[in-house]
């Protein structure tokens, strides 16, 4: 049974490919065919919106035998909860692509929601049983509405990073001073995702080669601990007397940061920067410049509209789960309705962000651009509470890290 | 002074004729109150905190704020027992230095921190206030006939020519299709209006309403008996007063379980033990002054329940929550008093830590009194004995045995595990350690919140007032065939791509090809 979902997930994984493939030939395929563009990107559309349902089913069957298996809801360690909110991401974006029906969406949609799912299979696949804590029923309502929130945020950075790859003037002046360039931030966002890539793929790669680096710490009470890092060490921990012949460290961390942490982050860091330029030199363009013709065809008022809406969708679904439901639960489980948790504060961050979005919006007239700059930097916020303060800022969220 | 819009014909006021761009459609150009009044110093705090910008600029602050307070743990969540003038430079360094002396230890409790989120509260009335009144104002009325430069002026707006004999055929068609869609529609001769979903935008307003409602619950808690925050450790066994109420608690039996294999599903492995429970099943009592006068108040059995994470006990208002837990702590110390000639035992005795027994009569003759009992021991500097602590974590005892061979009494030191005797001579008894009695001891979370359920209602008000004004639109189209060819316009306050489609639906209907583009020719866009 436990082998029998965790290959569900693999094939909905697959299919969530074959879609985001299908998406692709639908709007770039538009111009090398001789058939009529329409016809063309109508039909591989359907082809990779149905690919993707495939795949959604497929996950869904993940969840309900995981479920099943384990008698609580997949929602209980990182890995079932990041490859839960990849779920909810296709589903927002199943949701949306019936409204709007725009191929292109699902080119970046679903590649959103795959990163995710990548990202759970970094971290311990094993059910565990509950502990005290997490035995509520609040756990499936909480952690669901959350991260089904949270997952049609990810659509409204989808489209909000595909309307400024449209709209954004790829020909600005170079000299205009780099930082004010809007090409570079476009740039940067862009690099962002691919830094989460790399870290995917560099955690992969030496997993599956099994490398293991093991450190001794000396504590101040004359004991000593150990510390394994499975990624090479650029940054060692402090004080830390490195146990086998293997690379590095190349330098120390300050004594108050968690040496593997740091590790971890410079690598995903580095790799991004790689991947970046590997490609950029590549096309010998920038990212963005090389995905905009893929999206002249759109109205970018349409984009603009998709991502406004997903996060108006959103919001009241995010306050329902990360703030309210989270509110009850707290108050059921630890006797205090709000207790300035780093996770707590960052939900309300979160919180606060979205809604100087849409009052901005609604209000103050911020559409297009200024609009789709926020919904990308409200996405980071929510990457931010999920990955960062989970792993980084301890507290009473945090599970295991990697 | 301040309208933009004619309030019955729409038609632009202070503008010319000629120009393209339209005044704003929001409240649907009636004035608010912060756009008429700016002299008197109350006028000029209700424009400042009725200001959608200024708001936004608080909530950044706030955001920013409230990050900052995330980069290294709050005084509260200190992870050691350094006290926090030491933990923050120990740990973090100059940095931590640096926030510990700015006050961020603390900042979700400072007073600018408050006071920030207070004027936040405060934005969020007057804001609505100079909103809602307006827009009551412009909503209440629904003209069916607006000047034509009103609909061309909207964001969506087409026209086509019509047939004379065929303009109440298409009128009747168009107000038929619109019903379909569920508009209310109001005709007037040549010309019609169709409006849907209006309550939506009351939406914000109710929402806003949720977030003031919840604000005052949680400053319901400064009132004095509606917040309640305590902690108490009980034994098994023991009964303790519950601090701040009138009840006490009894900890009848502390369980802690962990999962054994038969609990984990088929294929599940578990590392290392995995605790499933943690328990205490708990009576409560309340104190009650007895009926008959002079006699001590009594305590009256009025709830029980098995106290579990997740699970606190509930009685009234009162709440007792499992926290903590110290296992197997020591309760009292089983000895056996030795003969010391003849080697043999002549009984055994319990010293309870704590409730320990003045004197022990042992049998006929023998008697063990109990004169001193330190519970956790040590000596002072000048070589006296003390307790640190009233909890029994080093117990010490001086006790003294009257016997027919010693009446004067036989004095010896009891600790854990030893015993020491007078040095003077040879003693007539010694002591031998069975196995102690343990216990364990719950902590339980004692916690009254009153203004909870209040909290509750205003987040429900706060989900109404964000599902009506997001999963609806208002949409107003305006039809009219007064000035020749048929105008068609329309305005809604969000979700304009769904407007226009509904639209075309209902033209293709009629056989009217419009494309989406045609419809987005009105003044405002590019």
């Amino acid at each position: 049974m436990i082998q029998l979902s965790s290959n569900l997930l693999l094939i909905a994984f697959i299919l969530y490919m074959f879609g985001s493939i299908a998406f692709v030939i639908s709007v770039t395929g538009r111009r090398w065919r001789n058939r009529a563009p329409e016809d063309h990107a109508r039909r591989w559309g359907w082809i990779g919106f149905y690919l993707t349902l495939a795949g959604f089913f497929s996950q869904l069957g993940f969840i309900i035998l995981r479920w099943m298996v384990s008698g609580h809801s997949p929602t209980s360690n990182m890995f079932e909860f990041m490859a839960f909110l990849g779920f909810t991401i296709i589903l927002a974006f199943i949701v949306l692509y019936l409204i709007y029906r725009i191929p292109a969406l699902g080119m970046f949609a679903v590649p959103v929601g795959m990163i995710m799912i990548a990202y759970a299979s970094v971290f311990p696949k094993e059910i565990m049983p509950l502990i005290p804590a997490l035995q509520s029923y609040w756990l499936y309502i909480h952690v669901t509405t959350a991260a089904l929130g949270e997952g049609i945020f990810a659509i409204g950075f989808a489209a909000g990073l595909m309307y400024l790859i449209r709209t954004v003037d790829q020909t600005e002046q170079s000299s205009i001073t780099w930082w004010k360039r809007k090409t570079t931030w476009l740039e940067f966002s862009i690099s962002v995702v691919l830094m989460l890539v790399g870290f995917i793929l560099m955690t992969t790669l030496f997993s599956t080669a099994g490398y293991e680096v093991t450190y001794q710490i000396p504590n101040e009470d004359g004991n000593v601990r150990e510390m394994t890092y499975h990624l090479p060490s650029i940054a060692g921990p402090h004080n830390g007397q490195q146990m086998e012949v293997a690379f590095g460290p190349l330098f120390e961390a300050p004594e108050w940061m968690n040496g593997r942490k740091l590790n971890t982050m410079l690598w995903s860091i580095l790799s991004g920067i790689v991947l970046y330029w590997l490609i950029r030199l590549l096309i010998r363009k920038r990212l963005s410049a090389a995905m905009k013709p893929w999206l002249n065809d759109l109205d970018p008022d349409v984009i603009d509209e998709i991502s406004y809406r997903s996060i108006a969708i959103g919001f009241p679904i995010f306050t329902l789960g990360a703030l309210i439901f989270a509110m009850i639960w707290a108050a059921e489980a630890w006797g205090r309705f709000w207790g300035w948790d780093p996770k707590e504060v960052w939900a309300l961050i979160t919180w606060l962000f979205y809604s100087a979005y849409l009052h901005l919006r609604l209000s103050r007239g911020w559409h297009g651009s200024k609009s789709a700059w926020m919904a990308v930097l409200g996405f980071v916020f929510v990457l931010f509470t999920l990955v960062f303060v989970n792993l980084v800022i301890a507290g009473l969220h945090s599970y295991a890290g990697v | 002074m301040g309208t933009v819009l004619c309030e019955s014909c729409g038609k632009p006021l202070q503008q010319d004729e000629g120009e393209t761009a339209f005044p704003d459609m929001r409240y649907d150009g009636v004035s608010r109150r912060s756009q008429t009044y700016s002299r008197t110093l109350v006028d000029k705090v209700w424009n400042f905190f009725s200001s959608v910008r200024n708001a936004v600029i608080m909530i950044i602050i706030v955001l920013i704020a409230s990050a900052v307070g995330t980069v290294f743990p709050q005084e509260q969540y200190i992870p050691t027992l350094d006290p926090p003038e030491i933990y923050y430079e120990k740990a973090h360094g100059t940095l931590g230095k640096i926030y510990y002396q700015l006050g961020f230890h603390n900042l979700y409790t400072s007073w600018w921190y408050i006071t920030l989120l207070l004027m936040i509260g405060i934005s969020l009335v007057i804001c609505s206030l100079d909103r809602v009144v307006p827009l009551y104002r412009a909503l209440k009325k629904l003209p069916v006939k607006r000047h034509p430069s009103f609909l061309k002026g909207q964001q969506v707006y087409t026209q086509f020519e019509i047939d004379e004999t065929e303009k109440e055929r298409t009128l009747e068609q168009l107000e038929k299709g619109l019903k379909q869609k569920r508009y209310r529609v109001v005709r007037e001769g040549n010309a019609l209006v169709a409006e849907k979903g209006r309550f939506s935008r009351w939406g914000p307003y109710v929402n806003h309403i949720g977030l003031i409602l919840v604000i005052i619950g949680v400053l319901m808690r400064l009132l004095p008996g509606f917040y309640l925050n305590d902690f108490v450790w009980v034994r098994e066994g023991e009964t303790k007063q519950v601090p701040g109420t009138p009840y006490y608690v009894k900890n009848v039996e502390f369980i802690e379980e962990y999962y054994e294999e038969e609990d984990l599903p088929e294929g599940v492995e578990v590392e290392g033990r995995v605790v499933k429970n943690y328990q205490t099943d708990a009576i409560l009592y309340e104190q009650r002054v007895s009926d008959i006068p002079g006699a001590p108040p009594e305590l009256v059995e009025v709830h029980r329940d098995q106290i579990r994470v997740n699970h606190p006990l509930k009685y009234k208002d009162l709440l007792l929550y499992q926290a903590e837990r110290r296992i197997n702590q020591l309760s009292a110390l089983n000895l056996e008093l030795i003969d010391n000639r003849t080697g043999e035992s002549i009984g055994a005795f319990k010293l309870d830590l704590y409730n320990p027994p003045a004197d022990i009569q042992l049998t006929d003759e023998i008697t063990i009194q109990i004169l001193e009992y330190y519970q956790d021991f040590e000596w002072t500097e000048d070589n006296q004995p003390r307790t640190k602590s009233p909890e029994p974590n080093n117990p010490a005892f001086v006790v003294s045995v009257i016997s027919p061979q010693t009446p004067e009494g036989e004095r010896s030191w009891i600790f854990l595990g030893s015993t020491l005797g007078s040095p003077d001579r040879e003693p007539f008894f010694s002591y031998r350690f069975n196995k102690p009695d343990i216990v364990d001891s719950t902590g339980l979370m004692v916690r009254k919140e009153k203004s909870l359920p209040f909290i509750y209602f205003g987040s429900g008000v706060v989900m109404v007032g964000l599902i009506m004004g997001f999963y609806w639109q208002h949409r107003r189209i305006w039809i009219d065939l007064n000035h020749g060819p048929l105008q068609l316009a329309a305005h809604t306050n969000k979700n304009w791509y769904g407007l226009k489609r509904e639209i075309l639906q209902i033209l293709k209907k009629m056989e009217i090809d419009v494309t989406i583009d045609q419809l987005s020719k009105g003044g405002k866009s590019k």
